[in-house]
């Protein structure tokens, strides 16, 4: 006698298409409009539009499609980053917030990896987001080396600073723990003011990117279209982002994620089922600093130039607040926070003095009214049903 | 060597303001479990708090032990104010979440109130001189200078601490605020008024902030809206290596902290810029080597 399985009905793909089409024309809508008042109305529209696609089953439906057809999620956010970026190919300001909002979502997911899946507190993401800047600024002063080593330097030496770090993360629990991190931050920015080598106070300035022989300052023709250098930088951050969530997405999928899951809310039972917690644990951690470093190296090559002032405590809390805003754990809501959190104050000029203020006020509302973020997490489903 | 005196008292200047600090932490750990990471940000408060009052009573042309009294006093009250609010209305809410979710909430609750200074604070993102209150001047013990406002400070700082350490544990509030710390359930039963005995307990953390904000306004004569967030780190540190919960262990841990800061800049002046990451890096490692703290948190007793 067979049930019947829920999972051979078909599911219908429009949804899928309506969402990323919809978010393609919002997140282009929302970088090309300069008038503040429009810009206001425009992102009232999209937030109704989301609140009523979530009230009347969209969301889900969304899911599902997305779950059932992955390579025609994965096809058709590329046909829709190539329009975005046809949309958008001579506005150098948008490029460049896009290409940093896609930093800060691929930081995030590192952060995610950690925080979420792992259970380990980092109140210094923004600090190993530094060591891959400034290791980039050193590389490229030596002169030499292919950049592709260097932006892969500024990821190896996050995962090493980060590897100091490893034994007292391992040993501390809860508030000890968050200490570690806390200091660590805090005493990397102290060491970038007081060394004259890393330039002190005033920072360093950086060279492009130039990758196997593609230079990243030179404006793209396409078919009769210019395109700004700027698109080079969003090309390299998008793959960079899409290979951090397709490994995000392994890491939840695999047993590895179980295991992380079972260290995360439980340790004592972890190492009663024999799980080695120390191992999970670093891998975690490793990833993490990794992305970091690596989009920190990038960050840097972007825009030229780094200083402490761009790796200070607050700005670890603005990536903690990306990842709770976005649900923690939840990997897909890191990437509409990152451009909540990125974009809004670059283009409402009035919030850019107060930014860190209101999200501040932001993240202390959704802990009081939604303590697992935004868009939860959702419990891990075991699928016992014969595959 | 004539240096020593000064780096002594440099360091129990700046040890009193982080034992201080740490023993705020230590007591709203020992009674809710929670670490309130916006204590450095109440500090500032006060201080401002402080500034303001000195300013008004000037105006006023109140003396100068007048225009004392109402920096401390002002100081103490607004602090005392900001403790208590929040623990009122955003950690007593929350205070069965995830302690890193309290953690954060309370660091961001530290971000509004720093940048609400800089941002409404008139010239809030430039440092404040602080007016000098206590007699400048000093004298010598053999080739070592003593400043005569330090000397005074220091006093004061170690006096409120036994202040603090005998409300703890003399007074009938101070019994209460055991009981909850032990048991909050069984001293509800006894007829201890709970919603009570937390904004107080709160208010006399963060009474202890605002002192020490007027203490280090007073002895550097400056202050700015971002120096709480240096101090609550190093309280908070003070307060893990001497064992979260124990009083004597935050004051031992500020002490210890602002020995290694002032061993830094003593023995090897060409790196004092660099003396906070020589104090954060042992500081770290004291905590792999003894990840509970020097002194224990000990299970019964916890303030």
């Amino acid at each position: 006698m067979t049930a019947p399985s829920p999972q051979n009905k078909p599911v219908a793909v429009w949804p899928l298409i309506t969402a990323v089409a919809f978010a393609a024309a919002a997140l282009a809508t929302l970088v090309l409009i300069d008038n503040q008042k429009i810009l206001g109305l425009a992102l009232a529209g999209i937030a109704a539009i989301c609140l009523a696609a979530a009230r009347f089953g969209g969301v889900a439906a969304t899911e599902a499609a997305a779950s059932e057809n992955p390579w025609l999620l994965r096809g058709l956010i590329l046909i829709a980053a190539v329009a975005v970026l046809f949309v958008l190919r001579d506005d150098n300001f948008g490029l460049l917030m896009v290409a940093t909002v896609l930093i800060y979502a691929t930081v995030c997911i590192g952060l995610t990896i950690q925080m979420g899946y792992a259970g380990l507190t980092n109140f210094a993401a923004a600090a190993f987001v530094g060591t891959g800047g400034y290791t980039a600024a050193m590389l490229g002063q030596k002169g030499g080396l292919p950049d592709a080593l260097v932006l892969l330097g500024g990821g190896l030496v996050a995962v090493f600073i980060g590897s100091l770090l490893i034994l007292p993360v391992l040993r501390t629990r809860g508030h000890y723990a968050a200490l570690t991190t806390l200091a660590f931050g805090v005493l990397f920015n102290v060491f970038l003011d007081a060394n004259e080598l890393l330039g002190g106070p005033q920072g360093l300035k950086i060279p492009g990117i130039n990758l196997f022989g593609w230079n990243f300052s030179n404006d793209l023709h396409i078919l009769g279209f210019t395109f700004s250098f700027y698109v080079n930088y969003v090309i390299l951050t998008g793959v960079l982002t899409a290979l951090a969530m397709i490994l995000a997405g392994l890491l939840d999928k695999s047993w590895i994620g179980v295991w992380l899951d079972v260290v995360r809310l439980d340790e004592t039972a972890a190492s009663v089922f024999g799980l080695r917690i120390g191992t999970w644990k670093i891998l975690a951690f490793t990833l993490g600093n990794f992305l970091a470093g690596l989009m920190g190296a990038v960050y840097a090559k972007m825009t030229g130039f780094i200083a402490p002032a761009n790796f200070t405590f607050g700005d670890s809390l603005v990536m903690v607040s990306i990842v709770i805003l976005g649900g923690i754990g939840n990997r897909w809501g890191v990437l509409p926070a990152a451009l909540i959190v990125v974009l809004l104050p670059e283009k409402l000029q009035f919030i850019q003095e107060y930014r860190l203020l209101l999200y501040a006020i932001l993240v202390i509302i959704i802990l009081i009214a939604r303590p697992d973020g935004l868009v939860a997490r959702r419990v891990r489903a075991l699928r016992m049903e014969t595959r | 060597m004539g240096m020593i005196g000064q780096h002594l008292l440099n360091g129990m200047m700046q040890g009193t303001i982080y034992g201080l600090v740490a023993m705020g932490f230590t007591i709203f750990f020992g009674v809710m479990n929670v670490i309130k990471f916006s204590h450095g940000d109440v500090l500032t408060l006060g201080a401002f708090g402080g500034l303001v009052a000195v300013w008004a009573t000037h105006s006023l042309g109140l003396s100068v032990p007048m225009q004392f009294v109402a920096a401390f006093a002002a100081a103490m009250l607004l602090s005392a104010v900001a403790g208590a609010g929040i623990s009122h209305f955003l950690i007593m809410p929350l205070r069965n979440a995830p302690p890193l979710n309290m953690l954060l909430m309370t660091m961001m609750v530290g971000t509004v109130l720093r940048e609400a200074i800089r941002l409404f604070f008139p010239n809030g993102t430039n440092p404040q001189r602080f007016p000098e209150l206590l007699p400048s001047g000093g004298f010598n013990i053999g080739s070592s200078f003593f400043r005569t406002d330090a000397l005074i400070l220091i006093v004061a700082g170690i006096a409120s601490i036994g202040v603090v350490y005998w409300i703890i544990n003399r007074t009938k509030f101070g019994l209460a605020m055991r009981a909850v710390a032990e048991d909050v359930e069984t001293a509800r039963t006894m007829g201890i008024n709970f919603a009570r005995v937390i904004p107080l307990t709160f208010a006399l953390g963060s009474i202890t902030a605002g002192f020490a904000g007027t203490i280090y306004g007073l002895y550097y004569s400056e202050i700015n809206y971002g120096m709480g967030l240096l101090l609550a780190v190093i309280g908070f540190t003070a307060a893990i290596v001497g064992g979260l919960g124990n009083i004597w262990g935050a004051i031992v841990g500020g002490y210890l902290f602002a020995g290694l800061q002032t061993f830094v800049v003593a023995a090897i002046p060409s790196m004092s810029d660099y003396k906070n990451v020589f104090a954060f890096v042992l500081i770290i490692m004291l905590i792999t080597w003894r990840p509970t703290g020097l002194l224990a948190e000990r299970g019964s007793e916890r303030v």
